[in-house]
């Protein structure tokens, strides 16, 4: 009885939830549609029109922003930071698991604390030095306070602390210093855990708005958030909801067909991503 | 996975020498004192200057004081509060509703989960710009469909008493799947045993959900709850783009005041000021969820 009953209760919620979900969907469903209709339909808002269909939004909206360099300073911005996380991240995260040293836990919990104190919150100090470091208006500004990760940090702790000490005593027996034991022992076998965390850096830096934003002033180094928001709010102006559309999609579509082919690999990797 | 976590394995080996350790941690050291611990120190100096159009640097709480007088400050404050109940509640209550409708894995739940996960990984300016077209008066997508009802004509941003809920709307909407990744993990780290047992005393779904269930999931709480507290105070993007915290301050955030009045007003005293407060704010917060959560998962256990 009470199995029947629940198994009724099952089902309800999962067509309850797949409804939510299917809301949750309709704006990259609009988005989709709307991007490939040219002009402003009278029906613009409707999911499911009758043509005609062409992409002369996206060739509009290419023509009008400046998506190379757009795409250009995102992928430096994103792939400078990860390459200097992944090392900063590997040596300290090295530390943390096998060094013993005096104050070492308080020094851990010190580090933990740009969990908290993230740089969009402390943009008027954070400005003010990129100015004293000559930083300001440059991609490098941007990419500065990013270049340690607490978060990266503990993931290389962990990842090592779950490697067995065989592999590092023979690498030492054969003579190999830390840095070499490091860079050939240990880094290979944290693949999973630097896949990880690439992931979840590249998206979140992909998607950072507001501190590139404050950060830099000419449109030479404008990141492709930055540049959608200028991008789109002329847009908008014009009521050009296809271009719009066509604009957004191209700054989304690189992330998002990633996370569609890889989803698995996001999803553990974001799960990684909260555990503190 | 979870469990892995709390392992202390091999932690404790003694090198007497400390220079690796020094040499390791020096680079990750200096980026976090100059971004991270330098900035704390140097808001709180900044908050402290007064006469922002002389040479004279004197110091002083006067910035302290022009900030409690601002009524835009208040009104940011009390909009911030708002919003963090606003997008934490409603937010994790229906990423755990997700997560327990979806904990099954098979093809179905799979397609579901990742339309709830696919907001996290677009830029919340491009769900802003989404978003001004969805929530646009007459046209727009919800008007659209709505008018079919004869609902129409709502002006979802422009009208006062809705434009925070709008916006506290597509905060949920980009982040509850991201909430609910964190439950389906921490639903499948719940000992099925534990379920089979309660069951077998007749305890029904809803109360192994509250008793056996809902409990277990302490730590889940435990670091999404300042994930979200985080997330509060520092995603204003959208109102950047959309609403620039208007109409007549109803969208204004403390980030967002931070942000006016630094970029647009060039009142460094105030800003920074305003961000000595959010900072404590977040610290006080972080620090009493953490210990509430604590001993919530104390109790329960």
């Amino acid at each position: 009885m009470r199995r029947g009953l629940e198994a009724k209760w099952r089902l309800i919620g999962l067509i309850g939830v797949s409804a939510v979900a299917l809301i949750w969907a309709a704006p990259f469903l609009w988005m989709a549609v709307v991007s490939v209709r040219p002009g402003v339909p009278i029906d613009i808002a409707s999911l499911t029109p009758s043509g005609p269909f062409s992409f002369k939004n996206f060739s509009e909206a290419w023509r009008s922003g400046n998506f190379p360099l757009w795409y250009l300073n995102t992928f430096l911005m994103c792939g400078g930071i990860l390459a200097v996380q992944l090392v900063t991240a590997s040596m300290a995260g090295y530390a943390f698991a096998r060094l013993s040293f005096r104050g070492r836990e308080t020094l851990f919990t010190a580090f933990l604390l740009q969990l908290l104190l993230i740089p969009a919150l402390l943009i008027v100090p954070n400005v003010a030095t990129l100015v004293s470091l000559h930083l300001y208006d440059h991609l490098l500004g941007i990419m500065a306070p990013y270049f340690v990760s607490a978060f990266g940090t503990f993931l290389m702790r962990q990842t090592f602390r779950a490697i067995p000490r065989d592999y590092e005593e023979a690498a030492m027996l054969d003579g190999a210093g830390v840095f070499a034991l490091i860079r050939h022992v240990l880094v290979p076998l944290a693949r999973p855990g630097l896949v990880a965390f690439a992931i979840v850096s590249v998206t979140a830096h992909w998607n950072e708005f507001l501190w590139p934003l404050i950060a830099v002033s000419s449109p030479s180094s404008q990141v492709l958030t930055v540049g959608l928001a200028s991008f789109t709010s002329g847009a908008e102006a014009g009521s050009a909801w296809g271009i719009v559309a066509a604009g957004t999609l191209l700054v989304a579509a690189p992330l998002l067909l990633l996370f569609l082919i890889f989803q698995r690999r996001f999803v553990s990797s974001f799960v990684f991503s909260g555990i503190k | 996975m979870l469990l892995g976590l709390s392992q202390r394995s091999g932690a404790r080996v003694t090198r007497p020498c400390w220079l690796p350790a020094a040499v390791l941690l020096a680079p990750s050291l200096a980026f976090l004192i100059a971004f991270t611990y330098w900035p704390v120190l140097r808001v709180l100096g900044q908050s402290l200057i007064v006469g922002r159009f002389t040479d004279a640097r004197l110091l002083g709480l006067d910035n302290y004081r022009r900030l409690f007088a601002d009524p835009h400050f208040a009104r940011a404050a009390s909009n911030n509060a708002l919003y963090a109940a606003g997008t934490i509640v409603p937010g994790l209550t229906l990423g755990l509703l997700f997560a327990l409708a979806l904990r099954e894995s098979n093809r179905w739940t799979a397609v579901m989960r990742t339309l709830l996960v696919m907001p996290l990984m677009i830029p919340l300016v491009a769900a802003a710009a989404l978003f001004s077209f969805i929530f646009l008066p007459g046209g727009g997508l919800i008007d659209f469909y709505l008018g079919r009802f004869g609902l129409a004509m709502t002006n979802w941003l422009g009208d006062p008493d809705l434009a925070l809920g709008s916006i506290i709307a597509i905060t949920v909407w980009k982040n509850a799947g991201y909430y609910m990744l964190f439950f389906l993990a921490g639903l499948a780290a719940v000992p099925q045993e534990l379920v089979d047992a309660a069951r077998i005393d007749g305890a029904g779904a809803l109360r192994r959900l509250c008793h056996v269930t809902l409990p277990m999931l302490g730590p889940t709480f435990g670091f999404v709850v300042p994930i979200a507290l985080v997330n509060a105070l520092t995603q204003v993007d959208h109102v950047v783009t959309m609403t620039q915290g208007g109409p007549s301050d109803a969208t204004t955030l403390l980030l967002y005041y931070i942000y006016q009045q630094m970029a647009q007003n060039y009142d460094l005293g105030l800003a920074a000021a305003a961000t000595v407060v959010s900072v404590a704010a977040l610290l006080g917060l972080s620090l009493v969820s953490f210990r509430a959560l604590e001993r919530g998962v104390y109790y329960a256990s």
